[in-house]
């Protein structure tokens, strides 16, 4: 069934597609991932503060960027940050900040709103008791967060934040649209040249398929040496 | 003066009240024992002491400050009170010595060296000098607890509380746990214990304050409180408890 297809336009466009695509595919995903745990667990702690002002606009931010589509987020962002930009440093005109920066601001910001709910409920796992041992130590709030109750909160929610970061790999192949040349971008752009559509979008499905599975049978067995320590 | 004193203090969850207008004091070296019904605010009391419980009413005074008062530095207060649990809440990601080094280094300022030092010095004190690379979790509940009571100690505290630190243990495990406590005692630690284990407290405590329903009911030296309780409510307690 497959006489009339020819694959070896893989062959010849595997090193572009890996050496470039897949670079900048890996690359977003783990800044991305990075900068989102970093700010969805500040943004944890803020929607747990008692104090108003700061849990009420960390929910209203959480609530927003988890109601739009990530496609919008990222034209909004694309159009926008040479404008915020300019506005923050106070530049005439906008600032370049480049396909590649511009993705990892918009990622960082939309997954970190999903983080932050993972963290959420990661600090709310750790018993209260171990807050109280922390703070009758003299611990203050930053110390007993930091040594205390983050280190545990990430802990018992590492497949959770994996399972999100497996998300956010294949949520990243939506820059494409920006004309940026991830891993799928790469080989839209091969797809078209050669006339390959079907071998092309074929193998990406296999691509994102195996290295999505295996992280999730690794999720499984890290979850299952959790079990056990606990 | 008083190392602890509570001062008319009173608590409410809501419209329920927990603590009713408790006044008592707790001098230097003193063994208090706190005991009562489930549900009566003796461990809500003790947790006034350290500000882990916040209260609406009155003052509580340690070491001559004010624990509810705004200018009051509660991190650095609480620092110098050992606090032991019932679960005992030893952080579980650390190892036996870093739970006793944690604090010392974070709040108090010590070396890693001077810190492993006095961990160690503590642990042998509570016979637990040869676990202390292991995990909690590979520790049984007394060996837990006292592990916890080493990580008070470790702070070098003018007082400890104890919050039912013999209840959640097998019996078995309780002698070795109140033994640790005993020496403490009669090394002239001040000491505010929750607790039911009535042996103890005719052993060491100098007062005993029996609670029930948020109120301070009776707050009588040792021989007294066994001898001849005032209260009905108290002699109902003892006879329901040291009768099984």
């Amino acid at each position: 069934m497959f006489s009339g297809f020819d694959f070896d336009v893989i062959q010849r466009s595997a090193g572009y597609l890996f050496r470039e695509g897949m670079t900048f595919t890996l690359t977003l995903t783990a800044l991305a991932m990075a900068g989102g745990i970093i700010l969805g667990t500040l943004l944890a702690m803020a929607r747990l503060s008692s104090h108003k002002w700061l849990n009420a606009p960390a929910a209203a931010y959480v609530n927003l960027m988890r109601s739009v589509p990530l496609l919008l987020v990222i034209f909004w962002f694309y159009f926008l940050v040479p404008y915020i930009g300019a506005w923050i440093i106070g530049a005439e005109d906008p600032i370049k900040v480049g396909a590649f920066w511009s993705s990892v601001i918009t990622f960082t910001l939309f997954e970190a709103a999903y983080y932050a709910e993972i963290m959420r409920a990661g600090i709310q796992s750790v018993a209260r008791g171990q807050v109280a041992a922390g703070q009758a130590l003299g611990l203050n709030y930053w110390q007993n967060m930091g040594h205390i109750v983050l280190p545990q909160a990430f802990r018992n929610m590492l497949p959770v934040l994996l399972t999100q970061t497996i998300i956010l790999f294949q949520d990243t192949s939506l820059v494409t649209v920006l004309s940026i040349t991830d891993f799928f971008g790469a080989a839209v752009k091969v797809a078209q040249r050669d006339g390959r559509l079907v071998e092309m979008y074929l193998f990406v499905a296999a691509v994102y398929f195996i290295i999505s599975f295996s992280l999730s049978l690794l999720v499984k067995q890290l979850q299952q040496r959790i079990a056990i320590i606990q | 003066m008083a190392m602890i004193e509570f001062r008319n203090v009173s608590k409410w969850y809501g419209a329920f009240q927990v603590l009713k207008d408790c006044t008592t004091k707790v001098e230097k070296g003193e063994v208090i024992v706190v005991c009562g019904p489930s549900g009566s605010g003796k461990s809500t009391l003790i947790k006034c002491v350290n500000g882990l419980e916040p209260f609406q009413q009155g003052e509580v005074i340690v070491n001559d400050q004010s624990v509810g008062a705004k200018e009051t530095d509660l991190p650095r207060l609480r620092s110098r009170i050992g606090m032991v649990f019932q679960h005992f809440e030893l952080f579980p990601h650390m190892s036996v010595t870093d739970n006793l080094n944690l604090a010392q280094v974070k709040v108090l300022g010590r070396s890693r060296e001077e810190a492993t030092a006095k961990s160690m010095a503590l642990l042998t004190r509570v016979g637990m000098e040869s676990h202390a690379h292991k995990y909690p979790g590979q520790l049984s509940g007394g060996q837990q607890q006292r592990v916890a009571i080493a990580r008070g100690l470790a702070m070098d505290p003018i007082a400890m509380l104890f919050d039912e630190p013999t209840s959640a243990l097998d019996p078995e495990m309780i002698n070795e746990v109140l033994d640790v406590m005993v020496g403490l005692a009669h090394d002239g630690m001040t000491m505010m214990c929750v607790s039911h284990e009535m042996g103890f407290a005719r052993k060491v405590a100098n007062r005993v304050i029996f609670m029930d329903r948020g109120e301070i009911v009776e707050d009588a030296p040792t021989e007294d409180f066994f001898g001849k309780p005032r209260s009905e409510r108290a002699q109902q307690f003892l006879s329901k408890i040291l009768h099984h």
